[in-house]
């Protein structure tokens, strides 16, 4: 086993902590934003396609790597555009609520 | 300090960036920001990407992103909040798919090489196609489902579980081979057929009703398929990034199961409400269904007290969020108390339903969750259910052998009078009988949501 592997190890376990903790505590109003927002963020999978597609020679991988571009792409701005739509109907709070009738 | 290094430490600060925007996404003052500033890291991270990988095939690049950012952005625009559950089924599921390509494009990137890639590269590859492929595949099913495109109820072939278990046994079987030394790509490209398969079959077999657990665990599927990705380019915010929504996704998608009384392992093992309609029916035989008119339901309205409105997935099909609310503004103008009782499923995922009656201006502090109001309902006048049903089953806490029993419900039953408004006698979700509608205390209106509701709030006018 090389010491990256060993330390890209730490990264994933110390991270997995992180992700359990920081969401420990959250109102169910929330889990709908709160999963769309993580969904966003995995989002991050257009890294490695963009690492792919940058360093290859060969047609079919151009091919299957700007696929998972295209795929990163719609997930990432999909993601947090709707996930800000959605927190952004939380605005409204009694004091501010339009008076319309 | 050199360029790399440079390029690391900003990915560093992304990560840094998406745990706070985490953590303030889980508290509803700090949220847009949240997600905004997660949003701004993902740009960083991506633009600092492009740089260093140089120009090399730079227009193949810019064309995904702006093909996928178009799309992206114009469904998370045009999708009605009603169908956000299944938008996100679909943006979770290209994410898998994109993990799952990705890996198969290094593997075939690598194959010419010399030197062939170390054991622990090659496990993250079979992991990323394979956990990508089944997520990719189960948000496909699972968007079906939400969408009606394909039916809600669990689908199930004979032989099932042993056919999913020996499906689930050959991808093992090939990542066991890949991982002994051999190189071929034709077998990773069958262990992700096969993957794929499986992903189709388990999801298929699972109800509608259970949908948004699934999405969940997909969702944390996806995060661990891209954390793996990591491991292949050895690119730590990959890592870092993949493996907070996998473990966060884990815990969200636990929260979701107790919130339904679900396990995970039941949810994707057992398929809900098959057998499960014998028991019902017979605890629901012999009842007779009351059914009335909007005008009389005006007048029981107008002169109660309080009255909750149980609002359910059938309000939201019917987009009748703005005019439910108009009803209430109506009654309250009379006087009348006006509750919402949120059940924590309620629509289609925890949470749903709050976001669909933001968007229509109800005001928070009308808005009850499960616990605050199950004890009003003994001293509420009429509960009016708007196209909710399991949710509202009484057989959740009364009949054993149901297949919701356990469930936590609204306890509507123990209001003195209970209007259902609904399309028709048929079953909810879960495809079992609901006895509330055959209490002597209920009083059915059917009709579509929309149509009733504003029935109601001009017959409650004109008294």
């Amino acid at each position: 086993m090389t010491a990256l592997l060993v330390s890209q190890i730490t990264v994933l376990v110390l991270a997995a902590f992180v992700g359990f903790e920081v969401i420990s505590k959250v109102p169910t109003t929330l889990h709908t934003p709160l999963m769309s927002g993580t969904n966003a963020i995995h989002g991050i999978v257009i890294v490695g396609a963009i690492i792919v597609v940058g360093s290859t020679n060969s047609l079919l991988v151009e091919v299957l790597g700007t696929i998972a571009v295209t795929f990163g792409a719609i997930n990432v701005a999909g993601g947090f555009l709707v996930t800000d739509r959605m927190l952004n109907m939380f605005k409204s709070r009694p004091g501010e609520r339009r008076d319309d009738g | 300090m050199d360029r790399r290094q440079a390029f690391d430490l900003a990915y560093l600060a992304c990560a840094a960036a998406f745990i706070i925007g985490l953590k303030r996404l889980s508290s509803p003052r700090t949220a847009v920001r949240g997600n905004q500033l997660a949003a701004v890291a993902m740009g960083v991270v991506i633009v600092v990407t492009l740089v260093d990988s140089g120009s090399h095939n730079l227009a193949w690049i810019l064309g995904g992103m702006v093909i996928g950012g178009a799309i992206g952005a114009y469904s998370a625009r045009a999708v009605k909040m009603t169908a956000m559950p299944q938008m996100v089924a679909l943006f979770n599921g290209v994410g898998g798919g994109a993990a799952a390509l990705i890996a198969v494009s290094e593997y075939h990137d690598r194959l010419g090489l010399a030197v062939s890639p170390a054991k622990s590269v090659i496990i993250s590859t079979l992991f990323s196609t394979i956990v990508g492929a089944i997520s990719f595949a189960g948000s496909m099913v699972a968007f079906g489902k939400l969408q009606e495109v394909l039916p809600g109820r669990p689908l199930t072939l004979p032989g099932q579980k042993l056919i999913n278990a020996v499906n689930f046994v050959a991808v093992l079987a090939l990542a066991v081979y890949l991982v002994d030394g051999h190189q071929s790509e034709t077998v990773l490209v069958i262990a992700l057929a096969l993957s794929a398969l499986l992903g189709v079959t388990m999801v298929m077999a699972i109800g509608g009703a259970d949908m948004p657990v699934v999405i969940s665990l997909l969702n944390s599927f996806t995060g661990l398929a891209a954390a793996a990705t990591g491991f292949v380019l050895n690119n730590d915010a990959l890592i870092i990034a993949g493996t907070l929504v996998g473990a966060s996704g884990t815990l969200l998608t636990q929260m979701m199961g107790r919130a339904m009384n679900r396990s995970i392992i039941n949810v994707v093992f057992g398929a809900f409400g098959t057998g499960g309609g014998t028991a019902a029916v017979a605890g629901a035989t012999g009842g007779q269904v009351r059914s009335a008119g909007a005008d009389d339901v005006a007048v029981m309205l107008a002169y109660a007290r309080r009255v909750v409105i149980v609002p359910g997935y059938g309000l939201a099909v019917a987009q009748a969020q703005h005019n439910v609310r108009e009803l209430a503004d109506t009654l309250e103008k009379r006087g009348v108390d006006v509750r919402y009782a949120i059940h924590p499923v309620a629509g289609r995922m925890p949470g749903h339903m709050n976001v669909l009656l933001a968007e229509a201006d109800v005001p928070y502090s009308q808005l009850y969750e499960m616990d605050a109001i199950n004890d009003e309902f003994v001293r509420t006048d009429v509960s009016l259910v708007v196209g909710a049903n399991d949710v509202v089953n009484p057989a959740a806490h009364k009949t054993p052998g149901s297949p919701i029993y356990g469930m936590p419900v609204l306890n509507v039953d123990e209001s003195s009078a209970v209007v259902v408004l609904k399309r028709s006698m048929n079953t909810g979700f879960a495809g079992i009988e609901n006895e509330l509608f055959y209490d002597e205390k209920t009083t059915m209106l059917f009709g579509d949501a929309k149509q009733s509701i504003i029935e109601l709030a001009a017959a409650v006018k004109a008294l």
